[in-house]
């Protein structure tokens, strides 16, 4: 098993100087961060973060092949933010970026929670734990929720068998895989200080803040726009009331719920042009949400998101 | 005696190195991988004990030579081989066999001559241990 592939030939004589600004065109790790900046509406400190470690790893591969340095950098990473903040989306461009630089030899995410890891009997986790490592090699792990692993009010609980092969495996494969843990970021601090040997292993600590409202409208519009429909002015007005509503309620998860309110509303959209309509519909008309679409939403009227949708269709 | 079965049997025995470089091959062509080992070489013993489950979706041959490594912990004085099974339909077979491991010491296989009706002779080859 080759583990460095970048550290180039070892009868080649190492470079006696390195170009920064070529070596960041050439490994299109410079794509990658504009696919982020693009396709990813605000998260500033985190964009910011990966720069700086995107940064890191590509002086840490100048240093390797000028033979200044040989160990394989920890690269094992976690993020703690709320639910629909861009987690896992950020690890698949986390995945792409560890690819281009060469410290990964796959670049696939391979995206588990608890259930994946753990089993359900005596002599049942190490083999599943086992068997998802195997195909996370040569790419990222990502362990949504990673503090469901650790139960401490159960002592006979198997996440602690999972956990440990984890660790080992963190330790041992570094150059085969990088692991990052996702979650509630008090509840990763609880799952940390309860197992040391995670906060010691994981060098990249990565904070997701909220959405603020206006973002938010900015993210339905995009998420609108790919799939091809959009706001009239009136829509869009009830929108940005909804976010502000839709965020004092329980159950908020940023992104995610904009993504279920839209999907919502194209329901009543679509039922509002089945009922009325008695015409030929311009395209026009089947693209657009209008304000009742959105007002007819249960947000409106102080209530929960539950069987909304049936209620929608009912209407 | 050089047990000689599957790809590669005439070469040098392969480095891990090497192995991996194989498995890409299988996977980049997205073959399922299997461990299998034995302590019985002969030529009609194509049953050999299972090492786990066939690996399904792997992405890299670290997941295989990690499991490979694992048998040979155990089994270490056995013969260990790997099957590459291709699920293509029209295929369904395995495509690609070979051995990674040996014995320190390779039984003897010696061949067998039984005589028959009329003068006529049979042969069979018997492991000698």
């Amino acid at each position: 098993m080759t583990d460095d592939q970048h550290t180039g030939d070892p009868g080649k004589a190492p470079p006696a100087s390195v170009d920064l600004k070529a070596e960041f065109r050439s490994s299109g790790v410079a794509e990658i961060l504009d696919e982020l900046d693009r396709e990813l509406i605000g998260l500033k400190p985190v964009k910011q973060r990966i720069r700086e470690t995107a940064a890191l790893l590509l002086v840490d591969r100048a240093r390797r092949q000028m033979g200044l340095a040989t160990e394989t950098p920890t690269l094992h990473m976690s993020f703690t933010g709320n639910p629909g903040t861009g987690k896992t989306t950020v690890a698949l461009k986390m995945a792409g970026l560890l690819h281009r630089l060469g410290y990964v030899r796959k670049g696939h995410l391979v995206s588990v929670t608890r259930d994946d890891l753990v089993g359900q009997y005596i002599g049942h986790t190490a083999p599943k734990t086992r068997e998802v490592l195997k195909k996370a090699m040569g790419g990222v792990l990502f362990i949504d929720e990673a503090y469901y692993l650790y139960k401490p009010d159960n002592e006979r609980d198997y996440g602690q068998e999972a956990i440990e092969i984890l660790l080992q495996v963190m330790e041992n494969n570094r150059d085969d895989l990088v692991v990052i843990m996702a979650g509630y970021a008090d509840k990763m601090d609880r799952f940390f200080s309860a197992n040391p040997g995670f906060r010691s292993r994981i060098a990249h600590h990565i904070e997701f803040p909220d959405y603020s409202d206006s973002e938010l409208l900015r993210i339905s519009e995009t998420m609108l726009e790919a799939q091809n429909y959009r706001f009239d002015t009136d829509a869009r007005r009830a929108m940005a009331d909804y976010i502000g509503l839709r965020r004092a309620q329980p159950h908020f998860a940023n992104a995610r719920s904009i993504r279920n309110a839209l999907d919502r509303a194209r329901l009543r959209q679509a039922n509002r042009l089945f009922e009325s309509a008695d015409g030929p519909l311009d395209a026009a008309a089947l693209s657009t949400i209008t304000e009742a679409d959105i007002r007819a939403s249960r947000v409106f009227s102080g209530g929960l998101d539950v069987d909304r949708a049936a209620r929608a269709a009912a209407e | 005696m050089r047990i000689t079965q599957g790809c590669f049997s005439f070469l040098p025995d392969l480095t891990d190195e090497q192995i991996s470089a194989q498995i890409e091959y299988c996977l980049s062509r997205e073959w399922a991988i299997g461990i299998e080992f034995t302590d019985d070489p002969h030529p009609r013993n194509t049953y050999w004990e299972m090492w786990g489950n066939p690996m399904f979706d792997l992405k890299d041959a670290k997941g295989v030579m990690m499991e490979l490594d694992e048998c040979r912990k155990l089994h270490g004085g056995k013969y260990i081989r790997i099957n590459a099974f291709d699920d293509m339909r029209g295929f369904e077979t395995v495509m690609m066999s070979f051995i990674v491991n040996r014995p320190a010491e390779e039984p003897r296989i010696d061949m067998v001559r039984t005589d028959v009706r009329s003068r006529s002779q049979s042969y069979s080859w018997r492991v000698a241990g």
